[in-house]
């Protein structure tokens, strides 16, 4: 059975699932109810200093992006950080924390650019007995406006100093949540390290407007007539998330920092795709906003799983393991040929693979008057769309050439040899292959 | 071929054998990979969901199917087996149109619910096809249990004993096991010989030993097992069926049903089962359902299922009926048999037409009569050779909430056991309760 037990920069987990700094953990209650449910820990709502809390809106906060049957995909909100006292939410982590110490306990923070500020608010945190600290510079609503959350986020400089004003008033791991509303996450990353953080964990969400009420003439969520952009997160960020774990893991200058992973992890799959490119865990929170803490159980079971079948017995045997495949595009191999292969048995002649490829590239798919779709081998370019629009899984495949055999659409020899463009000739800067 | 449908008498080969063969094939078609991933996307993952609640065995239906959507039903088979060990059979014979798929929400909405059954039985069958058990047994407690019966109850309470490190023997009347899932369930509901196969899957948990043509009462008693073991546990079921109580339920060819369906299912060759042209069942319950569904598929050309109520207090669901129905078999509500005549080598029954005022069945005055080559009673089964220790509630074993019994370290379940609803489900959520209370009290 695989072990699930995760050490994330020294804090402790029975499993690598923990609920991101969010609505769901911002109390006591959803916490206590979250760890029997199973998950392995909480990064907690994040905190503000000390005095009148920040308030919310009295209106809708939430907005979504709905697929088939309503499935969220989606999820976009507008609400600030923690609006009880700070107080009360460091005695409820501390009392948590104590009945929990097998649980992960992380503490959000988001207090004014000032080392007074951190300085005072640090020692509180210290005293709850929680695992660690994240510095919440990634916000992109209401607290940025205030020069808190992205607006930190945004400026490398900034990422180094607090940064670093943590690390010297606060003895527990530091973990930087980065900001993805930004040009180049490695910038923050490299800061973050810089200033001495133990991890980055990423992505916060991203500046959005979900939808326009096309009544009211307004973004929605709309409150009283007027919207305004929000976050964005869920399923549908995750391939923008999982390029800037992917980033940051492959950069000569971050490689081996710690990153906790964020942004629409649903799944056991999905947690171990972020994981396969380099992060230590992961956070998760639409899908628990969506279907409850229940949904963990599912993450857990899978990812066991899929461990038992690779063979790996913890989660060190394949955290990273992605992050060697992922390139620039200059160096993927140009000689490396492939073409679309349709399974008659499997095909129920819907024709949107032909609909795809007739109108919209290639023109490589055949249809026959009594609907028989087959792929010209001769206009083929492996372009993976009629795979990707076929209703049917597996249906259509991309078939590797052998070398040796000649591709219909160029009339040249496949090789075996790597050749990519930086040796192509029609590049320009191309150099000659040693 | 010699026999045909209109063939008189009582022969068998009505049929051509390929006819045969796909007559009984599986009733549903298992899901396929794309099929399953499709009906496995309409399940909401309810909160505390009504399909859990209604489930006998309590099984984590959302998180199984949710399972199933992420690619990974061996997980989801784990879950659905940490419940209901026997859940591959069930997913094959819950009447789950009144259990678990009738609360679905999506039913209540939209009159659809999410297709629980079939993918429970998808997830099952792919991890019992890998051939693997997905439990390991604790350290041994060097404490033995006596089970009497290897159907679903004594099976459920053997594994759960097994895994919890008990070592188990069955002593089991008949030559094979599986109870009603082997014996006493429509062939289309369970092709391919799947209660042996789940059977002997059960049992390679380990530490549970069958044994064969030992029958109460007359090979071993109560005490017997009660000297060699640390605790009992009675799954024998029900094995006498109620008589009709009319005039000429003697005749040859007037027969219990649950003989009838336990022949077909024994049965090598169904070419070689005999059934009359004109085949009348009398009763109410899936057990009528099952043998006049049969009877048609082998060939007789009349069968005509009578119960003595309305269709609404059929014990068989709508959906059965609905299955009878469109099979070709005739519903007759409201009317119970009053004689069981001979008309030479055929026969005949004589009905009478009720109706129920309060509650009461009288009969109306009006009868009619139907030729009938062979008279199936399914009129429900009754306990018998249970032992004289046994405190008995309404011709059953009495048991309390625990599956405890009024004897000392004696639990009982399933059909023979009071309360329930002699569903091979609810046995094993008794079987399975009974073990968890026996471990309790044998290492208390």
């Amino acid at each position: 059975m695989a072990d699930l037990t995760s050490n994330f920069v020294g804090i402790t987990s029975p499993n690598p699932f923990w609920l991101a700094s969010a609505p769901p953990t911002d109390k006591e209650y959803n916490v206590r109810r979250a760890f029997e449910a199973g998950w392995g820990g909480v990064v907690w709502k994040t905190l503000g200093s000390e005095g009148p809390p920040v308030v919310n809106v009295n209106g809708p906060r939430y907005g979504v992006v709905h697929g088939a049957d309503r499935r969220v995909l989606g999820l976009n909100n507008i609400e600030l950080i923690t609006d009880r006292d700070l107080y009360q939410n460091l005695e409820e982590i501390k009392r948590v924390k104590a009945d929990y110490p097998d649980r992960a306990i992380v503490v959000s923070l988001m207090v004014p650019c000032e080392e007074e500020a951190w300085k005072a608010i640090l020692p509180l945190v210290e005293e709850t007995g929680a695992d660690g600290i994240e510095l919440n510079f990634g916000c992109p609503h209401g607290m940025a406006e205030r020069g808190m959350g992205s607006a930190v986020g945004q400026v490398p400089e900034y990422i180094e100093m607090v940064t670093r004003w943590c690390k010297q008033y606060y003895s527990k791991p530091v973990i930087v949540k980065l900001t993805p509303n930004i040009t180049d996450i490695r910038q923050p990353a490299a800061a973050a390290m810089r200033g001495g953080a133990d991890a980055v964990s990423l992505i916060n969400t991203i500046n959005s407007i979900i939808s326009v009420d096309l009544d009211a003439m307004a973004p929605q969520p709309t409150i009283d007539g007027k919207g305004t952009h929000g976050g964005y997160c869920g399923p549908a960020v995750k391939p923008i998330a999982m390029n800037m774990v992917a980033e940051i893991a492959r950069s000569p200058e971050t490689a081996g920092l710690p990153i906790s992973g964020i942004g629409g992890i649903t799944t056991w799959r999905d947690a171990a795709e972020f994981m396969a490119l380099g992060c230590g865990n992961v956070q998760v929170c639409t899908a628990a906003m969506t279907y409850g803490f229940k949904v963990v159980q599912e993450m857990i079971s899978g990812l066991s799983q899929w461990m038992d079948e690779k063979g790996h017995t913890s989660m060190d045997d394949f955290v990273g393991m992605a992050v060697p495949n992922v390139t620039d595009w200059q160096y993927l191999n140009l000689n490396y040929v492939a073409k679309a292969s349709i399974n008659q048995d499997d095909c129920i002649s819907c024709g949107r693979c032909f609909a795809a490829c007739e109108d919209t590239s290639h023109q490589a798919i055949l249809m026959s008057a009594d609907r028989v779709f087959t792929v010209n081998d001769a206009e083929c370019v492996a372009c993976n769309l009629c795979v990707e629009v076929c209703p049917v899984e597996d249906c259509i495949t991309m078939v590797a050439q052998e070398p040796g055999t000649v591709d219909e659409r160029t009339k040249k020899l496949v090789v075996k040899e790597h050749g990519d463009w930086t040796t192509h000739p029609n590049n320009p800067g191309a150099v000659a292959a040693e | 071929m010699a026999n045909s449908l209109s063939t008189s008498g009582i022969v068998s080969g009505r049929k051509e054998r390929q006819d045969l063969s796909d007559s009984f094939s599986d009733l549903h078609e298992p899901l396929s990979d794309h099929e399953a991933l499709v009906a496995a996307d309409r399940c909401y993952f309810c909160h505390d969901a009504p399909c859990v609640t209604a489930c006998p065995t309590s099984i984590d239906i959302p998180l199984f199917i949710r399972q199933i959507s992420t690619g990974t039903p061996e997980a989801s088979a784990k879950t659905i087996f940490s419940q209901n060990i026997l859940g591959g059979m069930c997913a094959r014979v819950c009447p789950t149109e009144t259990l678990c798929e009738e609360v679905c929400v999506r039913e209540v909405a939209e009159g659809k619910p999410v297709l629980i059954g079939q993918l429970q039985r998808y997830a099952t069958d792919t991890l019992m096809a890998e051939g693997t058990h997905p439990f390991e047994r604790a350290a041994a407690t060097g404490k033995s249990v006596g089970i009497v019966g290897a159907g679903p109850a004594g099976l459920a309470c053997a594994h759960k004993l097994a895994t919890l490190g008990h070592d188990v023997t069955i002593y089991e009347a008949r030559q094979k096991g599986g109870g009603l899932n082997e014996f006493g369930i429509a062939a289309y509901k369970a092709v391919n010989d799947f209660a042996q196969k789940e059977l002997d899957w059960l049992l390679s948990i380990g530490g549970i030993t069958i044994k064969y043509g030992v029958a109460l009462g007359e090979d071993i008693t109560l005490a017997d097992v009660q000297t060699d073991h640390d605790a009992v546990f009675f799954g024998m079921g029900l094995s006498g069926v109620n008589a009709l109580g009319c005039e000429g339920e003697d005749l040859e060819h007037v027969v219990d049903a649950v003989s009838f369906i336990s022949d077909l299912r024994q049965a090598n060759d169904l070419a070689k089962v005999e059934i009359g042209r004109n085949v009348v069942v009398i009763g109410g319950g899936m057990t009528a359902v099952d043998a006049a569904v049969q009877s048609k598929l082998l060939g007789a050309q009349d069968v005509t299922l009578v119960y003595r109520r309305g269709k609404e207090s059929m014990s068989a669901s709508v959906y059965e009926q609905e299955l009878a129905t469109s099979n070709g078999v005739r519903i007759i509500y409201n009317a119970q048999p009053m004689k069981v005549a001979k008309n030479g080598k055929a026969m005949s029954v004589e009905f009478a037409y009720t109706k129920t005022k309060k509650g009461k069945l009288t009969r109306t005055g009006e009868s009619f009569s139907l030729p009938a080559d062979q008279v199936f009673k399914a009129i429900g089964q009754n306990l018998t050779g249970a032992p004289e220790a046994l405190k008995l509630e309404n011709g059953k074993i009495a048991v309390d909430e625990n599956g405890r019994t009024s004897a000392p370290k004696v639990w009982a379940g399933g059909d023979c056991a009071s309360g329930g609803d002699d569903l091979t489900v609810t046995a094993v959520a008794e079987g399975r309760d009974a073990a968890l209370d026996i471990h309790a009290t044998l290492l208390g």
